[in-house]
């Protein structure tokens, strides 16, 4: 066990894990933002940009987050930059929390994400209904906005497992 | 109060300026740049188009090759799906096939004549028909669309029909060098001018999001007329766009107005892309 923790190749996919989660999750078909379900749907990367941007900055560049938005924009076929300044936004409020707190703690973080996934999802809707002028269904957002919230804690236990491995791996 | 207000802008400041050890850009710069390619995507100018085109044949191709894992998976479901529901499905195909038998030789004669009448009208519709494979068909909540791997150099054109067999699934409404997005019917954005048989009535099949349609811009009285029978929409070919004829779907229960597409938009994986050409000029 000792051995496979020092491992080289688990170091370095710890360490880029967060960052191929992004890229894998709006590079694929398969979307938690779309599950066939009709009103369940979370939003993935909202909550994996949320976590670690506000937990371990330093895993997930802005720039990367900024070339994934583009990504996502051009595969979901939604004019370029949306969601990148969507997730920028994201970024944004994490960075602001961080700065003003100086004991994370859990809840807080909760209860922000709300208002957070509140505010990008209404300048998206801004964005593509008043400006580009292209349909979306208000009750799909609002539904998604609800369960990305609900969801938050289950995968805050994944990443946070993910974090304390990346830190024992980078301290070790 | 005055404390509270310079922590504040301290906060965003840093929020925003200030970048972490590993961050090479500070979000504001990133945040304007993401406003720029906004603003820029909109304009029309021809170094734009072509660094867009660019942009969506790497993402395009990256994605379709991201999804294959995936894509050879669900394969695999399907098929062991299939294999355990063999005998069943064999013996609903039986008593369908005989039906189908029945409809050819009616069919044969209906084509026949409706080519004589056509004749008589002197109007014509020729087609021009590409075969694509679906790249990539990540459904979202904000667009219902496919990517197609034809494009400009396969001579696709915006606003050609896009075909699933005989059954019409949506329009070509982006086309880059070798690949193409199509509009499904089922998005929220999609219109398409239609007549509801037996009883020809005009009407427009919007999408809803979801996995059905709904009419609209028809006769208020028109649920009366249809009462207790069954409602096939085809397209009526105002547009111009398409020919009149190919069909879209079944309506089930005329009160709500909701209509089933004939095709399954989460298993397109070949397609057609037809342009039609309607007029008297033989």
């Amino acid at each position: 066990m000792s051995s496979l923790n020092k491992s080289p190749f688990l170091r370095i996919f710890l360490s880029y894990a967060p960052l191929i989660m992004l890229f894998f999750s709006v590079f694929n078909e398969f979307d938690f933002n779309y599950l066939k379900l009709d009103y369940f749907a979370f939003n993935f990367v909202h909550l994996l940009i949320f976590f670690w941007t506000l937990r371990n900055p330093d895993q997930l560049g802005y720039l990367a987050i900024f070339f994934a938005g583009i990504v996502n924009d051009v595969v979901i076929g939604i004019p370029i930059g949306i969601s990148s300044f969507c997730y920028l936004i994201l970024c944004s409020v994490t960075a602001y929390i961080r700065n003003i707190t100086l004991s994370p703690n859990f809840m807080k973080d909760w209860i922000s994400l709300l208002f957070t996934i509140l505010l990008i999802n209404s300048i998206q809707i801004i964005i593509l209904d008043l400006v580009f002028l292209i349909k979306v269904d208000y009750t799909n957002y609002l539904i998604n906005s609800g369960f990305t919230f609900l969801f938050y804690p289950i995968f805050f236990l994944f990443f946070n497992f993910l974090n304390e491995r990346i830190s024992y791996q980078t301290n070790d | 109060m005055a404390t509270g207000r310079d922590d504040f802008v301290i906060a965003i400041r840093s929020a925003f300026l200030k970048k972490k050890d590993k961050q090479k850009f500070s979000l504001l710069t990133l945040i304007v740049l993401s406003i720029f390619v906004i603003v820029l995507s909109n304009f029309n100018f021809k170094a734009i188009q072509f660094l867009k085109l660019g942009i969506n044949e790497v993402i395009y191709r990256s994605s379709h090759i991201a999804s294959i894992p995936e894509k050879k998976f669900g394969d695999l479901i399907s098929e062991i799906r299939s294999h355990y529901d063999l005998h069943e499905s064999h013996q609903k195909e039986l008593i369908k096939i005989e039906n189908i038998e029945q409809f050819k030789l009616l069919n044969d004669f209906l084509t026949a004549e409706n080519e004589k009448l056509r004749e008589l009208l002197d109007e014509s519709i020729s087609s021009n028909e590409i075969f694509a494979r679906v790249l990539i068909d990540k459904d979202s909540p904000y667009l219902k669309s496919v990517v197609l791997n034809k494009g400009t150099k396969d001579k696709v054109k915006i606003g050609m029909a896009v075909l699933d067999d005989v059954y019409l699934v949506g329009q070509i409404i982006e086309v880059n060098y070798t690949n193409s997005r199509a509009l499904l019917l089922s998005d929220l954005n999609s219109k398409i001018p239609s007549v509801l048989e037996p009883d020809d009535i005009q009407a427009v099949i919007s999408g809803t999001g979801s996995d059905f349609g709904k009419i609209e811009h028809t006769q208020e009285d028109y649920a009366q007329d249809l009462e207790n029978k069954e409602i096939i929409a085809y397209t009526s070919g105002l547009g111009g766009l398409f020919k009149p004829g190919i069909p879209i779907g079944k309506i089930d229960n005329i009160s709500d107005g909701k209509i089933n597409f004939f095709s399954d938009f989460t298993q397109l994986n070949y397609v057609k892309i037809v342009s039609y050409k309607i007029g008297g000029e033989g």
